[in-house]
């Protein structure tokens, strides 16, 4: 009778263990893309301040940052290019998430807002400083919790590639500026 | 009695067209019954190499795109792709994925639909870029009225390869003469295979250790005595005495191919299995294939020449192993078309001409067919800057915009390069004369750059 009771209170220990594992809802995406955010902010500053301001034209001028860095011998890419390289880099490893850096004043048209949701996000985030913006949107069929994260000038390197680039629709950026923002998307 | 013989029949017909194909699918054989129609010219040399792209009977769209990207994968990320997949796996795109799903090449390069099919091997309708582009006028006022089908087709834009046509390049470069000062770097700072092999002494006929040869092969063995074969110390036993994989022990090769000649030219033979020439050799397909022959082609090259199969020496000529030969003659030998055709009586060809009796290094800078559609290449072995020759004329042919930059900005200004390549009468005469065109491209990136 004993060994019976003990047996059924380990079998019911076990049950409800298991219950409460399943239970588990795992990461909130708030919480997942807050931190990819912090990773790619991190690794954003400092490559701008690490190499493009060490190494290149206002430091030691043994790199040489341009648009086109392809054509040169000792070119880089710029802190953004070196972002979008990173975001294209990702969607060859998951589609667990996805991001993009985007503008309200894009010098490439392509990365302008194109859903409602990163509109609302972009002109949130610019309006807001220190504030990030949430919301889900169905883009092709599939629902989407979507994060956006203001990009801060973060260097004079920043604002005088903006303000100076012919193709850039506003000239007037400080540092400290919101330039635009990173737009983060989880499949739920 | 006359519905159950029907029924019979047809079960018996519909179980021997299943076998017949399903033998065809799996099976190992001539699959030829089962092409839907005609490959394009990118393809028909390895029309009979099935899998190669087929690689699962039951593949879907996946499985097509790996195959595209085993082979194109590289030249893509070379042309630096302005439409990578990685712009439309974003779900921001997805909305124009609906509407063209540019994820994978065969939605606008669908294979065996010759009837449909396009320059480029394009299969749907030239105007395609609207479908992501239609606002650009907004942008570029300059573009205002322009018709779409003309994006691509008019020396302005590519799909892939933007190189030597975006903006920034064009203002860069826009205000070159016609004729530059012919560029001498590729001839000053030649270092060639040849080269490094040079510092072998030379050899003669009678120091060869190979007399028994020798004597059966005189001719052949005179030849050599002429070629850089000789003057690098590359003897009978450098193609025709070679170990063979995983032994030390030598054996004689009669008739040595490709992979003889990649003991030493490993770069240019890459190229050239990569190429039209040799791609059915590559050791990538999925079946064994012959050289491919003037005539497996569905384009017109000369009578004599359709027997020929296509090695390294069907160019360089065993023994002689002449560049000069290699570079003009060996291309006119087969080639029919109009472009080939004018070469001898164009301003290139004839200047080519007038120094025939000269030394192939004095040649280095006339141009010759190998100086545009196989030229020379600046590139790093082994940490070493080498020039070695682009055996892939891929590289160097079409969509021809893809030229400008590796080729004709060697010698011409950018505008004079962009309107000669999109006038199809000049390309007809082997640019004999000045272009009758004029691409406003150039125009308007400086003008954009003034305001």
């Amino acid at each position: 009778m004993k060994a019976q009771l003990i047996t059924t209170a380990i079998c019911a220990t076990v049950s409800l263990a298991g219950c409460g594992e399943g239970a588990s809802k795992g990461i909130e995406p708030q919480v997942y893309t807050d931190s990819l955010f912090a990773v790619m902010k991190a690794n954003r500053t400092n490559y701008t301040q690490l190499i493009i301001k060490r190494l290149g034209p206002a430091g030691s001028d043994s790199i040489q940052p341009i648009e086109h860095w392809k054509d040169s011998d000792n070119g880089a890419p710029l802190p953004a290019q070196m972002f979008r390289a990173g975001a294209e880099a990702v969607t060859e490893l998951t589609d667990q998430f996805s991001y993009s850096l985007q503008s309200l004043w894009p010098i490439n048209s392509q990365n302008a807002p194109r859903t409602d949701i990163e509109t609302q996000g972009l002109n949130y985030v610019a309006n807001n400083p220190g504030n990030n913006f949430y919301g889900e949107e169905v883009l092709g069929s599939v629902n989407y919790f979507t994060a956006v994260y203001a990009d801060v000038a973060v260097s004079d390197a920043c604002t005088t590639c903006h303000n100076e680039h012919k193709d850039s629709p506003k000239t007037d950026f400080k540092i400290g500026d919101t330039m635009g923002g990173v737009v983060i998307r989880v499949p739920l | 009695m006359k519905v159950n013989f029907i029924w019979c029949s047809w079960i018996v017909l519909t179980t021997l067209i299943c076998v017949f194909f399903a033998n065809k699918i799996l099976g190992q054989g001539d699959k030829s019954a089962l092409i839907i129609g005609a490959p394009t010219l990118g393809h028909y040399q390895i029309e009979m190499a099935c899998e190669t792209c087929h690689t699962h009977p039951f593949g879907g769209i996946e499985v097509l795109q790996t195959a595209c990207t085993q082979c194109h994968a590289t030249d893509l990320d070379d042309a630096r792709d302005s439409h990578p997949k990685t712009k439309f796996t974003d779900p921001r795109n997805a909305d124009r994925v609906d509407i063209l799903d540019a994820r994978y090449c065969i939605t606008c390069h669908t294979e065996h639909k010759k009837q449909q099919t396009q320059k480029m091997g394009l299969t749907i309708a030239r105007d395609y870029c609207f479908l992501c582009h239609q606002d650009i006028a907004e942008e570029r006022p300059s573009h205002k009225d322009q018709s779409f089908a003309s994006c691509a087709s008019a020396g302005c834009h590519n799909y892939h390869d933007n190189r030597a046509l975006y903006q920034d390049f064009l203002i860069e470069h826009g205000n070159q003469p016609a004729l530059l000062s012919i560029a001498q770097a590729v001839e000053s700072e030649f270092n060639s295979a040849t080269d490094l092999l040079a510092k072998q002494p030379a050899l003669s006929l009678e120091s060869s250790e190979f007399q028994q040869q020798i004597l059966a092969h005189t001719e052949a063995a005179h030849d050599w005595q002429a070629s850089t074969h000789a003057a690098a110390g590359v003897d009978c036993g450098g193609c025709h005495n070679t170990k063979a994989a995983q032994s030390e022990q030598r054996h004689w090769i009669e008739k040595p191919n490709h992979r003889q000649c990649a003991s030493c030219h490993a770069t240019e033979v890459g190229g050239f299995l990569r190429g039209k020439h040799g791609m059915r050799l590559s050791g990538a397909l999925s079946a064994s294939l012959s050289p491919i022959s003037p005539s497996q082609s569905p384009l017109n090259f000369k009578a004599q020449a359709q027997g020929l199969e296509h090695g390294c020496n069907a160019c360089h000529g065993a023994h002689t192993f002449d560049k000069k030969a290699a570079a003009v003659n060996a291309c006119l030998g087969c080639h029919n078309d109009k472009h080939s055709l004018a070469y001898p009586g164009s301003a290139h060809g004839q200047n080519w001409l007038s120094h025939a009796g000269e030394q192939a290094r004095s040649q280095q800078s006339l141009v010759t067919c190998a100086t545009c559609h196989l030229p020379k290449i600046k590139t790093t072995i082994n940490g070493s800057s080498v020039h070695t020759v682009q055996h892939n004329q891929n590289h160097n042919l079409r969509p021809n915009e893809k030229m400008i930059r590796s080729v004709c900005m060697n010698c011409h200004g950018l505008a004079f390069s962009i309107d000669a390549l999109a006038d199809p009468a000049l390309i007809d005469n082997n640019f004999s004369g000045a272009p009758s065109v004029h691409i406003k491209s150039i125009d308007w990136a400086l003008e954009t750059h003034k305001e």
